[in-house]
């Protein structure tokens, strides 16, 4: 079986993000940037699979500008077969994204999507939902297992409550909570061997979609700061702050 | 102007965000209709009608929404939206797993999680795990939003309960078969409903030790979580943790405990009314965060702050 698993190039998340001075967006510039750890985890599990003689190959893809290649190198170096980089340089929001992946998938007739379940950039988590309307697929949103079982995948999801327990008629997309796999560390000759794979760059026009941005961001700021605190000697010194000054208990 | 909300419930009790679901919708304009979508799901029904501010609530019970499947209640959701400018849910797991397969059916940029709402089409969402405010405005005819509820007050009850209206159901999409949920039954708050909140992070040091977190919640009426080095850990289950890919709250009191302060799990609570931390290392960033801290050791501090209550 045939799994497509996108990648998304974000800044690294142990990042502190400023806001541009003249409040139009994120400062990206010399920023250090990393694959989306979500991400990671969509395509540590699709090697696994493979590993495990579920998948025959597995097909990576990335939207976005043209470093994206490096993101699409490591997720070769820890297993995709090849890669393909949709490239633009503008803004995609998850409503084109999912029209892009809905064309791809319609080139590269893969059984199962795996895909992150939220970007730690601008947190929609959307894409994969939206991916699975367009192409009229079950979904299984957040999910910390998965077994393909014939023409099934039985998932096991992370919900408010607990897990849940849901079976997706194949074709279908998944997206990966935290606690799917531990995503491996990328070793030097796989990434030496990653160089090798195929990767493929096309652009959106010449795939038919229109991923114009929906959404116009009026402004971007920071949030307000919360106060200063103060520091307490002891626990009764604690409690005494919380029920005479804070009144919360 | 007219608002659709979707109600997330278990077909035994309304979820916690609703209420406040209902108070952002109110201020979008026009009348709030609500639609309560599940299987033997009456009580939610009358539940949703007696929310102040609701003006009419649909009820479609049957079957096939039992587990509240995305594939089926969106096919139910997509031919109601003409009669409405905006369609809104909380930003739960169910909202977020269901309202981007509708916007999507509709051809629609979904807003997600929204913490503010400055007109009918624009408004205020966190991103970069809440360290930076977006206002962002929606062009499409509908509006698909999803409602981060720390961000909005919960509406009151009514005197007089709104008209329950019954829809016919959708066909089974037969795509997806839901196959139950292990719930972890406790007497606890619910995490994003909780007064108070006792968090235990990787200094806990193991689930035993998650113990005295307990202690100290049960003797304050409070919450359990968890950051998510102590989930990552095994420490605690999922659905327990607290953060940017977790569950997002704001309770009065937020009492971090052997927690360092990822940007990730600060995402998650930093919004609280007053938050302490206690740790051993006075480096922490959580601190930065805090009203009130201790540098102690929590093993000494907790069961002593127990004891003091």
């Amino acid at each position: 079986m045939k799994v497509l698993v996108t990648v998304k190039r974000v800044v690294d998340p142990q990042v502190k993000v400023r806001v541009k001075s003249d409040g139009s967006g994120v400062e990206t510039a010399n920023i250090k940037m990393a694959m989306n750890p979500f991400c990671e985890i969509a395509v540590e599990q699709a090697v696994r699979m493979k590993e495990a003689g579920v998948v025959t190959e597995i097909v990576a893809v990335s939207i976005g500008a043209p470093q994206c290649q490096e993101t699409l190198r490591t997720a070769m170096a820890m297993g995709a077969d090849r890669g393909i980089l949709v490239e633009t340089g503008s803004e995609v929001q998850p409503l084109g994204i999912a029209k892009v992946l809905k064309a791809i998938v319609g080139k590269e007739s893969p059984r199962l999507v795996i895909m992150g379940k939220q970007g730690v950039d601008d947190d929609n988590n959307q894409s994969g939902q939206m991916l699975a309307a367009l192409l009229g697929w079950p979904q299984g949103t957040f999910i910390s297992g998965i077994t393909v079982n014939g023409d099934n995948a039985e998932c096991v999801r992370e919900v408010d409550a607990g897990l849940e327990k849901v079976t997706l008629r194949l074709p279908a997309v998944v997206t990966a909570d935290l606690r799917l796999n531990e995503p491996r560390y990328v070793t030097l000759p796989n990434i030496m061997k990653a160089k090798k794979k195929p990767l493929e760059v096309v652009k959106p026009e010449a795939l038919g979609v229109d991923i114009a941005p929906r959404l116009k961001i009026l402004k971007v700021q920071e949030p307000p700061k919360r106060g200063a605190g103060v520091k307490v000697a002891d626990v009764k010194e604690l409690v005494a702050k919380l029920k005479n000054e804070a009144k919360v208990i | 102007m007219a608002v659709l909300v979707i109600t997330d419930h278990d077909n035994a009790h309304l979820k916690p965000g609703v209420t406040n679901t209902v108070t952002a919708a109110a201020r979008m304009g026009g009348a709030v209709t609500m639609l309560v979508a599940g299987h033997q799901c009456g009580a939610m029904a009358q539940a949703a009608a007696k929310i102040a501010g609701v003006a009419k609530v649909l009820l479609c019970d049957a079957p096939q929404y039992e587990g509240l499947l995305a594939e089926n209640l969106a096919a139910l959701i997509v031919p109601l939206a003409a009669s409405y400018t905006h369609i809104v849910a909380p930003a739960s797991g169910f909202g977020k797993n269901l309202m981007p397969r509708v916007a999507a059916l509709l051809d629609v940029q979904q807003i997600s999680d929204i913490s503010a709402v400055e007109s009918p089409d624009t408004f205020v969402r966190p991103i970069y795990a809440g360290n930076v405010l977006a206002t962002v405005q929606s062009g499409d005819r509908i509006k698909i939003v999803t409602v981060r509820s720390t961000g909005f007050d919960a509406a009151g009850e009514s005197a007089s309960p709104a008209p329950i209206e019954k829809l016919a159901p959708a066909a089974d999409a037969g795509l997806s078969k839901f196959n139950g949920q292990e719930v972890q039954k406790s007497d606890r708050p619910e995490l994003t409903a909780a007064r108070i909140i006792v968090s235990g992070g990787r200094g806990v040091g193991s689930a035993e030790n998650f113990r005295i977190i307990e202690a100290l919640a049960d003797k304050l009426g409070a919450a359990v979580g968890a950051s998510r080095a102590a989930v990552d850990s095994g420490f605690k289950p999922n659905e327990f943790q607290v953060g940017q890919t977790g569950k997002i709250v704001a309770p009065e009191l937020y009492i971090a405990v052997g927690i360092s302060g990822a940007i990730q799990h600060l995402a998650g609570m930093k919004d609280s009314k007053v938050i302490v931390a206690i740790n051993k290392d006075a480096e922490a960033p959580i601190f930065a965060v805090a009203n009130y801290w201790l540098v102690e050791d929590l093993f000494k501090a907790v069961p002593e702050l127990t004891k003091e209550l």
